[in-house]
């Protein structure tokens, strides 16, 4: 391989978040040589930002959940589009991966006899988050990291994946880049893992960081991968809105959980105004069961805030549309006022939620414990994904896998916050699984030169071309950004959506001729002009979804349709490249229930 | 707002010099705002690293104005203005480019410390128990974003360039952290006297100060792990208590 640094592994892991570590650790643990690459230092993947805490029904803090429970909320929460068998494994599988994080060294807060301690969520029947603090992320990363790295894993930092590599049907190996020089790595293995995260850098308003720009999802979707539900991406109510600089950036579920209100600009508390009907039972009747709940009373039900994150999302959207928001065009996100309630307010609510007291304390100066938030919705995640098997997470390419936020299926059309990390462990372990045994059962497929060669001319291309004023890299992305938050968000049109499939063409084009200056060692302005492809296709596979289901369902909502259309309810959405090459979107049956299954859903309704 | 002047480092390796960049300021803003600004304006090759931008991550280590600080989480309105802001790369790792700089060797000490190795499990059912109060002082140690702000400050790592004898305040915490987590039965003594260079703190408390998880690393990480290893290697009475064993 002329020109290329070259590796040999059984099994390749592209993403060190949550899921590509869990996969990676498996996948060693089963004998096999690991590579796992990231486009980061280790231990900085997004997975560091989750904050509220992993969904599992250990039952801990309430002995009536169980996994029965876990799957029937998260199935109601995906509006039963969800892949029911994944739901089921993940619902089962998520306290084992838990306790195992704790023999791995997590030190997860405890309950009073001293076992893990569980916090309401929004979506959850009952207190199910394992947490430390509103920093779960980080322990469950740095756990991951610190149990991965004496497994004898070969980490490649700050290298990113531009190409898989296919020998006739299946997978073979990837091609990549260093950061910090510049140079083309080929990494040839018998099975890859993607476990890339995200798309949020596709639109303006987002709490995600510079990697997500879809690099899985687009990978796959080259190499002839299907994806599921990517017309869903959920906007997370409450992100910072205040100030500029820092628009979009998370604020934790977990500040509701711990009896957070949202108010309108007239103090009105406007989620008690709008309870959905499949909510409404379990859902308070007062300001004060809500309260009673938040402080664990078990026989009081949750306040409308803790709500799915969708129509959480929604309702803020119409009021600050109403010109009932914030000053900065928000909602109130008020904790403050706990101090009615609690003699040493300003204390707990430091101990509770460190890390938001110090990021508002530090970037909007604000003091939490004496005023409210101004939140609004920030895009956070997507739950469309590469569709894969739901034992072996792989996908339809032989040897190919996807796991976490970049495998679809668990979530359906919205994910209930927590879910993530539960499902980081728990679909990372069975990735890694079932990607091990895809190695031992098969060799390594040829790599072909010819193809090396080609990806690496076409990632060197920008170099040769120079980008005219005001249409670098960053200005295409930027105009991307602009484009899919207005036209693809949280309240989306035919007509503004046919729109953008045209605006989208103009970008392809325009990302085609984007030139870069200086050289190939770290270079970010290179970085961000090779990113644009993936997130163009995520950005096309996002908008033909959204336009083909032409209803509201979950995190999809459609001001022409703004209903829910039991048709609709009876497929998933697949996007597929056509042999032309064109992009396709097809309808496919849902996954039909089980026996038990239905009983359960029937049982907790 | 203003226009505010950044002068920030511009090199490869043991080359380069400052250079100045001009950008508009606009309330709020931090450091890491203005590094992306001059990145879409004028400067689209300048080198940086940047994750989460909400302080959580632990990536956009720099020196500004000869501060040791997370970029992300330095505001503009902290910072004076009609002078230029210096922004120049952590300087304990050799230089990459710009305000990169190269820090494998934290993942390679990373590894030579002994993992995590728990007691049996409490209960039948393979779990533990610990008392929250038992736990809250290894979690202060694992609120560690990895920033190596504090081996950026460490004169016996900046200054002194011990890399090879000495862990740096981040490994104590790190070491601290599976010393003092409750369940944990592993040894690590002998490696931080021997090759982990516990000795070489002299308790100037540099690090402590730059924590932007405000961790208090020396005194509670590295001078509880000093009088462990006093206690085991140097307290005549053990000592001789070891010779009739």
């Amino acid at each position: 391989m002329p020109n290329a640094n070259t590796y040999e592994h059984d099994v390749l892991v592209i993403g060190a978040g949550g899921a590509g570590l869990r996969a990676a650790i498996e996948a060693s643990a089963a004998g096999l040589k690991v590579g796992l690459v990231c486009k980061s230092l280790l231990g900085k993947a997004h997975t560091v930002m989750a904050e509220g805490g992993i969904a599992a029904s250990m039952g801990n803090v309430d002995d009536r959940d169980n996994w029965r429970v876990h799957f029937s909320d998260t199935m109601r929460g995906g509006q039963y589009l969800n892949n029911p068998r994944m739901a089921e494994l993940h619902a089962k599988e998520a306290p084992a991966r838990v306790r195992e994080l704790e023999a791995w060294g997590a030190v997860f807060d405890r309950t009073p006899d001293g076992r893990i301690l569980q916090r309401n969520f929004g979506g959850h029947r009952y207190p199910r988050l394992a947490h430390v603090g509103d920093r779960t992320g980080l322990e469950m990363i740095r756990t991951l990291q610190d149990h991965g790295v004496h497994q004898g894993i070969d980490v490649h930092m700050e290298r990113t994946v531009v190409a898989l590599l296919k020998d006739g049907d299946r997978i073979a190996g990837a091609v990549g880049y260093d950061r910090e020089k510049g140079q083309i790595h080929v990494f040839k293995a018998r099975a890859v893992v993607i476990a890339t995260g995200g798309v949020g850098k596709a639109f303006q308003i987002t709490s995600n960081s510079w990697e997500y720009t879809g690099d899985g999802h687009a990978l796959a979707y080259e190499a002839g991968a299907e994806l599921i539900d990517m017309e869903f991406v959920q906007f997370h109510p409450t992100g910072m809105v205040w100030p500029p600089s820092v628009r979009g950036i998370l604020v934790t579920e977990g500040v509701r959980g711990e009896g957070g209100v949202l108010r309108n600009k007239e103090g009105r508390r406007f989620m008690f105004d709008d309870i959905p009907e499949n909510y409404r039972a379990q859902t308070a009747d007062t300001p004060e069961e809500g309260w009673r709940y938040t402080q664990g009373d078990k026989n009081a039900r949750r306040p409308p805030e803790l709500l799915t994150r969708d129509h959480v999302a929604r309702r803020i959207n119409l009021e600050v549309k109403a010109g009932r928001g914030s000053p900065h065009g928000g909602v109130f996100l008020d904790i403050a006022w706990i101090k009615e309630k609690l003699p040493n307010a300003a204390e707990h609510i430091k101990k509770k939620l460190p890390s938001m007291y110090h990021q508002f304390m530090k970037l909007a100066n604000l003091d939490i414990t004496k005023e409210p938030m101004e939140v609004g919705p920030t895009t956070h995640y997507i739950m469309g994904g590469v569709r894969v098997d739901a034992e072996s997470q792989m996908s339809s390419v032989p040897g190919l896998f996807a796991a976490g936020e970049s495998g679809g299926g668990l979530h359906g059309a919205n994910r209930l916050g927590g879910n993530s990390l539960s499902d980081l462990l728990v679909f990372g372990q069975r990735a890694g699984a079932g990607a091990a045994d895809y190695a031992k059962q098969n060799s390594q497929g040829q790599v072909s030169s010819d193809e090396v060669e080609a990806i690496s001319r076409r990632i060197l291309e920008p170099f040769e071309r120079e980008s005219a004023q005001g249409a670098g890299p960053y200005q295409v992305q930027q105009e991307l950004q602009v484009m899919m938050q207005k036209l693809v968000g949280i309240v989306r049109t035919e007509k503004e959506m046919r729109e953008a499939l045209v605006e989208l063409d103009a970008l392809k084009k325009r990302a085609e001729k984007v030139g870069v200056s200086g050289n190939r060692e770290y270079n970010p302005g290179w970085h961000t002009a090779l990113d644009l492809k993936n997130l163009l296709i995520v950005s096309e596979a996002i908008t033909l979804a959204a336009l083909e289901r032409k209803e509201s369902r979950g995190a999809q909502f459609r001001d022409d349709y703004p209903t829910k259309d039991d048709a609709y309810g009876k497929f998933n959405l697949i996007v597929k490249r056509a042999p032309d090459g064109s992009m396709q979107v097809s309808r496919e049956p849902i996954v039909p229930l089980s026996a038990e299954q239905t009983q359960i859903i029937q049982e907790m309704k | 707002m203003p226009t505010a002047t950044f002068r920030i480092f511009r090199g490869s390796g043991t080359e380069g010099a400052f250079q100045d960049y001009q950008t508009e300021a606009t309330e709020g803003m931090v450091v890491l705002d203005a590094v992306h600004q001059i990145q879409a304006e004028s400067a689209s090759d300048l080198a940086a690293r940047w994750n989460c931008k909400a302080g959580k991550c632990g990536s956009c280590s720099a020196e500004v104005n000869g501060q040791p600080k997370l970029m992300c989480m330095t505001r503009l309105s902290d910072l004076p203005l009609d002078q230029p802001v210096t922004l120049e790369p952590i300087q304990a790792f050799p230089r990459i480019k710009d305000l990169v700089t190269d820090v494998s060797w934290n993942f390679d000490v990373k590894k030579r410390i002994k993992p995590f190795k728990p007691r049996a499990p409490d209960a039948p059912d393979g779990t533990w128990r610990m008392a929250q109060q038992d736990v809250e002082r290894v979690q202060e140690f694992r609120k560690c974003i990895e920033c190596f702000l504090c081996q950026d400050v460490c004169h016996v790592l900046r200054d002194h360039h011990a890399h090879d004898r000495f862990i740096g305040p981040r490994f104590l915490v790190n070491v601290a952290a599976l010393e003092m987590h409750p369940l944990d039965v592993e040894d690590r003594l002998p490696d931080l006297k021997e090759t982990q260079g516990v000795g070489y703190c002299n308790i100037t408390k540099c690090c402590t100060k730059v924590c932007p998880e405000d961790i208090t690393i020396t005194d509670n990480a590295i001078i509880p792990l000093k009088e462990r290893v006093a206690g085991r290697y140097y307290d005549p009475l053990a000592k001789l208590l070891r010779i009739f064993k």
